[in-house]
Parts: structure tokens; C-alpha cells; sequence
């Protein structure tokens, strides 16, 4: 194994901040994160980063790396490859300080693209004892699991261009999360969900660039669940329900 | 939604004619790339052109879709460009979008329109 230290750069200060260096030493199977929190312990105790579970699951540890946004707690140093790492706090995000960003305009377009299961008057699907059938193997089921293990990380949105250009835009992962919920038999707010994703922020400004599903730690793809949501608003706006 | 955003519906409507507009223009331009192809093989003369296109219904109809159909997708196109690069926004872009739709499908026909009579 490589016995230098790694040569590390990352983001100090706010939007207009710097790069600082800092030299790590390697250990087997480090990353990113692992890389982070030495700095933190043995460097510099006022870097300021966000993270939890350490394994995948909850989507708090996303930084750009090299330049690209990715979960740093499962991103192996050895992997990236290149004797220099540059750690950078998430794009398209306002910086709270170093490598901390406020991820609330993330999570408010959620709440904008209705990413909120609503319950009906009334159940939409047979129920027994209270609990809707929901059919495994059908298409509307399908289409909701493919997109339902995001754990909301903001790597998509980070990559996303349409992000960056149109500050109006709902961006990949609140798009999916209404995709699953458009899926849903058993959820009422469908007509007005299509009128929240429509319009100029909504799913017909994705430019299809796919950035989102390239990265999305989770393989999951965004811009198939935008297609669904362009399919279903296109459809709707043709029978003047949006 | 700002007061001077279109409605959603309009929007939606926008975006499904760039589409349609889009698969006309990709049979359009194909034909209209093979037909320069295989009518300047010779070389051609003002009159020799002038002579091909008078009195041709079939030349007019094709290029008076294919000027309909420059004139729905560029505007729009346009439109969602200053959006996100200039950051114009509201009323006064739709109108620019609107007069260029316009502008083009009046100097198009027009064009087609002189070879044609």
C-alpha cells in the first residue's frame, strides 16, 4: 500500500473562502470521510463537516470530491485514485461554513414538489383490516419502488446543471420522490402533485442530462422517474387537469 | 409561481409543441439536406432554381410546414435559454418570444412565398 501521505485540499470559510492543504496519513480501506474526520481530530478541531451513520443510510456526509459530488463515507480514497484529493462543501447549496451546507432549499423543494404521502377522504384501493392490498408486481408498484430507497443526500442535486442555471427548479430528488408518490394507489394528492411538478421549475425544465443517475450513490435514476412525471403532466395538461 | 409565470397548463402545452416541433424538423431537415445534396450536383443557376420551385404546390406546402415548424421550436427554445442564462423572466419575454415567432413565420413565408409565385 501507499505509505506517503496523502496530499488533501479542502474547503475552509464560506462562498468566498479558500482551499487549505493538509497532508492525511494513509490507513487500508480509508474514506473520504474517514480522511475528513482525521483532519478534524489531529489537524484542525474547527472544520466543520456533517455526518452521521457512517455506513450508506442516511445521506448526511455528501461533499464534493474531485470535483464531483459523492457519500463520502463510502467512497474509498484508494478507489479515487491520484496522489491529491480536493474536498469541496456540496454545489448549488448556500455554504454554512467549510465543508457544512444548508440544505434546507433542498429539502423545501420536497415540501414544494408535494413529497408527502396525502391520505384520501376515502381508500382509493380495496383494504382488509384497515390496510390497503398493495399488488407487489404491479406496474404503478414497480415504478414507485424503483425510485423509493433515496436517502435524500443532495449528491443528484449537486451534480444537476438545471440546478445551478434555474434557481426555480425542483431538482432530481424531489422529482423522484413525487414520482413514487404519482405510483402510489393508495395516495390522494395526485392532481395537485402534477400541478406542483408542472410549470417552469417543474419536471419539463430537466434538460435530461442525466448527471443525477450517474451519480446517485444509490443507483437509483431520477431522470427515468423526470420522464415518468414529464409522460404524466404532458398527459394531463392534453385532458386540462393541470 | 410569480403573477406573471404562465399558467401551469400553458407551460405544459409550450413544451409538448417544442416537442412535436422537434420530431417535424428532424424529418424536415433530412430531406431538405438530401435534396440540396442531390439537386447541386451539377451546379445550379439563379433561373435554374427559380425554374424548379414556380408553380410547385409540393415545394410550398413542404416549406410552408417547415418554416410553421422553425417558428413554434425556435421561440420556445429560445424562451427556456434566457431563462436560465440571462435570468429573464416574466411577461416581456413571452412577448419577445411571441413577436420572433412571428417575425419568423412572416419572413419565411414570405421567402417561400417569392420562389413560389
Amino acid at each position: 500500500m501507499e505509505r506517503r501521505p496523502l496530499r488533501v485540499q479542502v474547503w475552509r470559510g464560506g462562498a468566498d473562502g479558500a482551499l487549505q492543504r493538509f497532508e492525511v496519513p494513509r490507513r487500508e480501506s480509508q474514506t473520504v470521510l474517514d480522511v475528513v474526520t482525521w483532519i478534524q481530530r489531529h489537524a484542525d478541531p474547527t472544520l466543520s463537516y456533517r455526518f452521521s451513520c457512517r455506513v450508506g443510510m442516511c445521506g448526511s456526509c455528501a461533499m464534493m470530491v474531485n470535483g464531483q459530488p459523492r457519500w463520502t463515507c463510502r467512497t474509498h480514497v484508494a478507489r479515487l485514485g491520484g496522489a491529491e484529493l480536493t474536498i469541496e462543501p456540496l454545489r448549488n447549496l448556500p455554504i454554512i461554513k467549510d465543508l457544512a451546507t444548508d440544505m434546507a432549499p433542498f429539502f423545501d423543494k420536497w415540501a414544494e414538489a408535494r413529497g408527502r404521502f396525502v391520505p384520501p377522504p376515502a381508500p382509493r384501493m380495496p383494504t382488509e383490516n384497515g390496510f390497503a392490498r398493495v399488488e407487489p408486481a404491479g406496474r404503478e408498484r414497480r415504478a414507485a419502488d424503483a425510485g423509493i430507497e433515496c436517502i435524500g443526500c443532495g449528491v443528484c442535486y449537486a451534480a444537476c446543471d438545471t440546478v445551478t442555471w434555474n434557481p426555480d427548479y425542483l431538482g432530481p430528488a424531489a422529482l423522484n420522490r413525487a414520482w413514487t408518490l404519482v405510483n402510489d394507489g393508495r395516495d390522494g394528492g395526485g392532481a395537485e402533485r402534477l400541478a406542483a411538478v408542472a410549470g417552469q421549475g417543474g419536471c419539463l425544465a430537466c434538460h435530461t442530462h442525466q448527471s443525477c443517475q450517474e451519480l446517485c450513490p444509490k443507483a437509483l435514476s431520477p431522470t427515468a422517474s423526470i420522464a415518468g412525471l414529464k409522460r404524466a403532466v404532458t398527459l394531463a395538461a392534453l385532458r386540462g387537469e393541470v | 409561481m410569480s403573477a406573471n409565470a404562465l399558467p401551469r397548463r400553458a407551460e405544459t402545452l409550450l413544451w409538448v409543441a417544442q416537442r412535436a416541433s422537434a420530431a417535424m424538423l428532424a424529418a424536415f431537415v433530412l430531406v431538405h439536406l438530401a435534396t440540396i445534396i442531390y439537386a447541386v450536383r451539377g451546379g445550379l443557376t439563379a433561373p435554374t432554381i427559380l425554374g424548379r420551385t414556380h408553380g410547385n404546390l409540393a415545394w410550398l406546402l413542404f416549406y410552408g410546414l417547415f418554416v410553421a415548424a422553425v417558428a413554434v421550436h425556435v421561440p420556445i427554445g429560445l424562451r427556456v435559454i434566457a431563462r436560465e442564462w440571462l435570468g429573464w423572466r416574466g411577461r416581456s419575454l413571452d412577448i419577445v418570444a411571441l413577436v420572433s415567432a412571428l417575425y419568423v413565420v412572416v419572413a419565411g413565408w414570405r421567402a417561400i412565398w417569392g420562389l413560389y409565385a
